[in-house]
């Protein structure tokens, strides 16, 4: 054994304080890298939207078929959301959406009306007495919200404009512009947006125009300046932004419906008994909770509008 | 002065490896992600539904990690037709790689939990919806993985047998990019860019060298 040996207080050699921080300082460059570049790849963090820019001067009312759940956050209404024109992440709606200018806005109406007519929206909600309605609506994906909406009746519109016998449908068209639209500038869905309902489906008391939400003038992410609800249907069908309203006689084309034929239909009623192809639709989570809940037939409101299925096999007409 | 050591018994200075930080280096970065999204699931970062946002979280970065862990072999191998011999990338291998099980293990079992009350569901859920057959096929297949990672590990089953079970990796990978493209709704960029990397890796893996 050598003297060395002996008089050694450590028993290994050191490593170098100059490795030992050059290695060090590589290393906690490689971490925030390796992390930071995960991060990038795979973070999308939520936001809570705005409520809209101001509350409105006329009196507003108490509608019917308020439901007695209780409103969902506003922050969750107007910062999830599905608006493919302004991006795919439920977040880019609400980040993007500000780009929109809703005024000067005009609406068409035209088809099989016998009093077609283009009309500035703030001319349009004029000619109705606006109505709180707090509705759910249920998202083809399997969660759902309780939003407390401000509009009037698709009914009321459609009777000022007087369809034709030969009427039977109504489409609905969204505004298109890639200049204010960045989720427009590629073909994500065949632009522009388009949606239709039966027209019973339109003349049902439940069918909304909204153009507000909780008293106050609807947020752009949510479909200002004018948008459908239609609350016993999957949410695609409550098309946002609308610019057209056309009645006709043959089923219209529907943007999802032409996305993905299998998977979402004309009809698109709340049905847990109906499976996308993909995912189940016995369940949706309630935005702000936890858990699943059970889906209901037509969303709750089957005692309002089941009797416009009355014989029709839901399964083929999905 | 008392106390004071003589020369003799400074120790001598021991060289560190000059790619010893990679692998701490690399177990720290897979557990940042984690630690970030356990920080927003308190502070409300996850948004709305957090739920879904953590699971799609957890699966990405399952998915993510493996493609890092199988792209270690092709960048030792392109290193060496440039003639620089590196050591690194098949130590790193084994930490990307767990790192991604242990993300396919949150994301697993943040699905199970939201399924929870109804286990019925998730039974029906995986024979029925074949995205979700896919995916648990791809975990299950993570197990031996896994399980055959420990330093003993070629050592015991002989490195052909190894090595031939860790091939199922890029199975794995393959069922995972199944998996992502049938989950997505409409913009299928993400899942198609996962698949064009993982044949991209393949390709630089298991193409020989055309013969000199």
């Amino acid at each position: 054994m050598k003297s060395e040996d002996a008089t050694d207080q450590a028993a290994e050699p050191r490593y170098s304080r100059r490795d030992v921080l050059r290695q060090g300082t590589l290393g906690f460059a490689g971490a925030l890298a390796l992390g930071g570049g995960l991060e990038l790849l795979t973070r999308r963090p939520g936001t809570t939207g705005t409520a809209g820019p101001a509350e409105f001067a006329a009196k507003t009312y108490r509608g019917p078929y308020d439901t007695t759940e209780p409103v969902s956050r506003m922050g969750d209404i107007t910062g999830y959301n599905n608006y493919y024109e302004f991006g795919t992440d439920k977040a880019d709606p609400a980040r993007h959406a500000g780009s929109l200018r809703t005024r000067p806005w005009t609406v068409t109406i035209d088809g099989l009306v016998r009093k077609p007519q283009t009309v500035d929206i703030d001319a349009l909600q004029g000619q109705f007495p606006l109505e709180d309605r707090l509705y759910r609506m249920r998202c083809v994906e399997g969660w759902s919200l309780v939003i407390p909406w401000l509009g009037f009746p698709l009914a009321a519109l459609l009777r000022r404009v007087e369809p034709t016998s030969a009427a039977r449908y109504v489409k609905f068209t969204a505004l298109a512009d890639p200049k204010q639209m960045p989720g427009v500038r590629a073909p994500i869905l065949d632009w522009p947006y388009t949606e239709g309902l039966r027209l019973d489906e339109a003349m049902n008391p439940l069918t909304l125009m909204a153009v507000g939400l909780d008293g106050r003038i609807l947020p752009n992410q949510n479909g200002a300046p004018l948008r459908l609800v239609v609350p016993w249907k999957y949410g695609f069908k409550n098309i946002k932004a609308i610019v057209r309203i056309t009645l006709t006689a043959q089923q219209p084309a529907t943007t999802w419906s032409r996305a993905a034929p299998d998977e979402y239909g004309f009809y698109a009623n709340v049905n847990p008994a109906v499976d996308h192809p993909r995912w189940s639709q016995a369940t949706e989570r309630r935005i702000g909770e936890l858990g699943r809940r059970k889906t209901l037939p037509f969303n709750g409101y089957g005692a309002q509008v089941a009797g416009l299925y009355k014989g029709m096999d839901l399964r083929r007409y999905f | 002065m008392p106390g004071r050591v003589d020369s003799r018994s400074i120790p001598a200075t021991r060289r560190l490896p000059e790619t010893a930080w990679v692998v701490p280096a690399a177990v720290a970065g897979v557990l940042v992600p984690l630690a970030v999204l356990v920080y927003d699931a308190l502070t409300g970062g996850l948004g709305a539904n957090p739920i879904q946002r953590a699971e799609q979280q957890t699966g990405l970065l399952a998915l993510a990690l493996l493609l890092l862990s199988l792209a270690c072999t092709p960048a030792r191998l392109l290193a060496a037709r440039f003639g620089q011999r590196l050591l690194w990338p098949a130590r790193v291998r084994k930490t990307l790689g767990l790192g991604a099980a242990l993300y396919a293990t949150l994301h697993l079992g943040i699905y199970l939990l939201d399924r929870g009350a109804a286990p019925l569901q998730f039974v029906q859920d995986a024979l029925k919806r074949p995205y979700i057959t896919v995916g648990l096929l791809a975990f299950v297949l993570l197990i031996p993985l896994v399980l055959t990672s420990r330093k003993d590990s070629v050592r015991r089953l002989g490195f052909a047998r190894w090595q031939a079970l860790h091939r199922l990796s890029y199975v794995v990978a393959a069922l995972v990019a199944l998996h992502f493209w049938w989950s997505v709704k409409k913009d299928h960029t993400p899942p198609l860019i996962a698949a064009v990397v993982l044949a991209a890796l393949l390709a630089l893996r298991f193409l020989k060298k055309p013969a000199r």
